[in-house]
């Protein structure tokens, strides 16, 4: 190794060029870019999220229910008068065009906010550029928790809501014995520990716990170890097209859904559909939505979103519902933002300190009153159990009796808990940005 | 272990390498024939899968018509494929490479635009989702099926290529072109209808491979990789394809019974490149005098 001369004029030029811009390279210096309201102008919000590739399945119906978000409130007049303006991108199911997209949207379309992920891999990806600009993400969907940034706003569940009475009710109604199956990464590994404190809680027993690799789809040997476990009933977080390869197999080895039915916390209406409603019939599922939930509000989202250009997918499930919510809270945390501040003044932070405390009553949100936590900014919900029906719906079987509080480091005591300004540790000391 | 678990380890095992084989065969075929890499394989498999779903929608054909009529369809567009693309690009394998990697591209983004990215549904009769229980081993009948239209699918391909005059042609054709040419063969009729066989037996796969998982626009990229495997293991030749097939199933099974499904794959990936490392001809070399 020698140092040329070449290579020291690089290394110099690049050191100046950092020394002249500080904010790119120091870590925890924050600058907001951009993303100013102006009177009169609409309201940019960018949907990252991939339309192609192998996350393309939940997140482009993500897009298309966001899209029904925003026409509606733009047709009821917008936010404080303002419509909302989409800018659409495809991340590709790519990981490092999430991160690419969040730059362009953030530094070239000077976005409000950014509606997307779905997967805690593209959200890690993302993160680091939207708190750098101190932007704020809306994440839409359910994910294991263990994060307190300044910075996202998340509108499903968090593993504490998820398994919390799933199995206790799976336990009650079947018997003990279980065994877990999961895809391989980070999600159903920390799920899998909520899990476990529940399992402890609930006087149950943990027979084996098997990880498949992500997009696999031979469950042949898994499910031989399930046979010969005999448990009285699966906890699985399989995702994607595995999932529906796990159900077809389980059901095409001789396993019977009676005696030991798969209790999954992601096999909504959509991936029923995709494998056949006699491959998903008498299995459960944890969400706090489902298509065919009876209310009013719900019966209005259902028929108003099938009905609209975006509707052609034929299903609304938990994912698109939480999505859905995601833009009526933007909304309500942007209006009281502008209260707040004037409409000059108002910067993504601005609309994420607003976003405490905010509520999506029940005549908007099909799914019924949710409120965005003051502290840690993720959603009180109700959890409900469904068990999938012949016809690949879902019937509410057990309803949690109120809204459960979300909290990020229920299985890291230790680590301390999430506050509006960052990770407070046990020992009193404060982390902002932990992701 | 006792003989229950070891029976159906076998049993998996062998279903595991019937999947792999029918995944393997068409491109094996096309590889082993006309030394293409056809890159779009996976997507070939794809089309399978969505010429059942259609079939099985539209017309409402039984799943058991859709089998042969899939391979017709797909063996149709194979041709189409060859005779514009492929055919002017033989002697050039860098450049069929990158070519068939567009045509799985277009592909996959026109499948994407006419069906949409949601998954699609394929029914098969309810027998095949029932078991056969022996006592100390259970098997699925979809298995069982898979095994037996690979079985079927092999003994075809076996037949044409060593019991008819067209397989006399393609194995002239295979050792040496220009030899087979002089005595009167067409050889680019040979390679197209090769071709379309390939790509015919990618669409049966992919009928198959609907009915057990999932229909997307994406599918076949998890296949391809695997089809490469066998073929690039067993030495590009049916025979070699069949025992790298039979082989790697057994790995697989016997190792994911042993520890789990996730250091199952990473082991068989290791075992394939430290095979390659020593033998990177493959098991049965074929074709020799070409390449």
């Amino acid at each position: 190794m020698s140092v040329t001369r070449r290579k020291l004029l690089k290394t110099s030029a690049l050191g100046a060029a950092a020394l002249a811009t500080p904010h790119i390279w120091m870590p925890g210096t924050r600058e907001a870019w951009g993303a100013t309201l102006t009177e009169g102008e609409p309201i940019k919000v960018g949907l990252l999220f991939s339309l192609t590739g192998g996350l393309a399945v939940p997140e482009e119906d993500s897009t298309l229910v966001m899209q029904y978000a925003i026409d509606e409130i733009n047709a009821a007049g917008g936010v404080a008068g303002l419509p909302i303006d989409p800018v659409i991108v495809d991340a590709k199911s790519d990981f490092k065009v999430y991160s690419e997209k969040t730059r362009e949207l953030i530094l070239r379309d000077k976005v409000t906010s950014i509606f997307g992920c779905y997967t805690s891999a593209s959200r890690k990806a993302v993160l680091p550029t939207i708190m750098q600009r101190d932007n704020l993400l809306f994440y839409p969907t359910c994910y294991e928790g263990a994060e307190c940034t300044q910075n996202t706003i998340c509108t499903g569940p968090l593993a504490n809501q998820h398994s919390f009475d799933l199995i206790p009710y799976m336990v009650e109604q079947f018997g003990p014995r279980v065994f877990f199956v999961g895809s391989n990464y980070v999600w159903p590994k920390e799920s899998n520990k909520n899990a476990k404190i529940w399992l402890e809680n609930a006087n149950g027993e943990l027979l084996g716990e098997e990880y498949i690799p992500l997009g696999s789809s031979e469950f042949g040997p898994v499910l031989e170890k399930i046979r010969a476990a005999n448990p009285d009933f699966i906890f699985s977080t399989v995702v994607g097209a595995s999932d529906i390869a796990f159900h077809r197999q389980f059901k095409q080895a001789g396993l019977n859904v009676d005696t030991m039915p798969i209790a999954s916390l992601t096999t909504g209406e959509i991936e029923t559909k995709a494998m056949g409603a006699e491959f998903g019939a008498g299995h459960f599922l944890s969400a706090p939505y489902f298509q065919n939930m009876e209310n009013e509000t719900n019966a209005k989202f259902v028929e108003g979103f099938l009905s609209s250009k975006y509707g052609k997918n034929g299903t609304t499930h938990y994912n698109m519902e939480e999505t859905y919510l995601s833009a009526y809270v933007f909304k309500a945390a942007l209006e009281k933002a502008i209260e707040m501040h004037g409409i000059a003044d108002v910067t993504p932070r601005k609309i994420r300190d607003a976003a405490a405390g905010v509520r999506v009553e029940a005549d908007v949100s099909p799914e019924g009153l949710i409120w965005i936590d003051e502290k840690n900014f993720n959603t009180w919900l109700v959890p409900k159990i469904g068990q999938c029906q012949a016809d690949g719906s879902f019937k509410i079987v057990k309803e949690a009796p109120e809204h459960v509080a979300p909290d990020p480091y229920s299985i890291y005591p230790d680590l301390g808990t999430c506050t509006a300004d960052g990770l407070l540790a046990p020992d009193g000391t404060l982390k902002t940005d932990v992701i | 272990m006792d003989i229950g678990s070891i029976t159906s380890a076998v049993f998996l095992g062998l279903s595991i390498g019937s999947v792999f084989l029918v995944a393997a065969l068409g491109l094996a075929i096309i590889y082993g024939t006309a030394g293409v890499i056809n890159m779009a394989h996976g997507e070939l498999i794809m089309l399978g899968a969505y010429s059942t779903f259609m079939m099985q929608t539209v017309l409402g054909l039984p799943f058991f018509i859709c089998i042969p009529l899939s391979f017709v369809i797909v063996g149709f567009i194979g041709y189409l494929i060859e005779k514009v693309l492929i055919s002017s690009l033989y002697n050039r394998p860098l450049d069929t490479l990158l070519a068939t990697w567009g045509v799985s591209l277009v592909l996959m983004q026109g499948v994407r635009i006419i069906f949409g990215s949601d998954p699609k549904y394929v029914e098969v009769p309810s027998f095949l989702s029932t078991n056969i229980d022996l006592g100390i081993v259970n098997l699925s009948t979809f298995r069982l099926f898979v095994m037996f239209i690979c079985l079927i699918m092999v003994l075809a391909t076996w037949y044409l290529f060593y019991r008819t005059t067209f397989g006399i042609k393609v194995r002239a054709v295979t050792q040496n072109k220009d030899m087979a040419a002089s005595f009167g063969i067409n050889s680019s009729r040979i390679y197209s209808i090769t071709f379309a066989i390939g790509a015919g037996l990618a669409g049966v796969a992919g009928s198959l491979f609907g009915a057990m998982n999932i229909v997307l626009p994406t599918m076949g990229t998890s296949y391809v990789v695997e089809a490469f495997l066998m073929v690039v293991a067993g030495g590009g030749g049916l025979l070699g394809s069949i025992l790298a097939s039979a082989l790697t199933g057994q790995i697989q099974s016997a190792f994911a019974f042993i520890y789990n499904d996730t250091y199952a794959r990473f082991l068989v990936f290791v075992l394939i490149v430290i095979f390659l490392r020593f033998r990177p001809q493959g098991m049965i070399s074929a074709g020799a005098s070409r390449r």
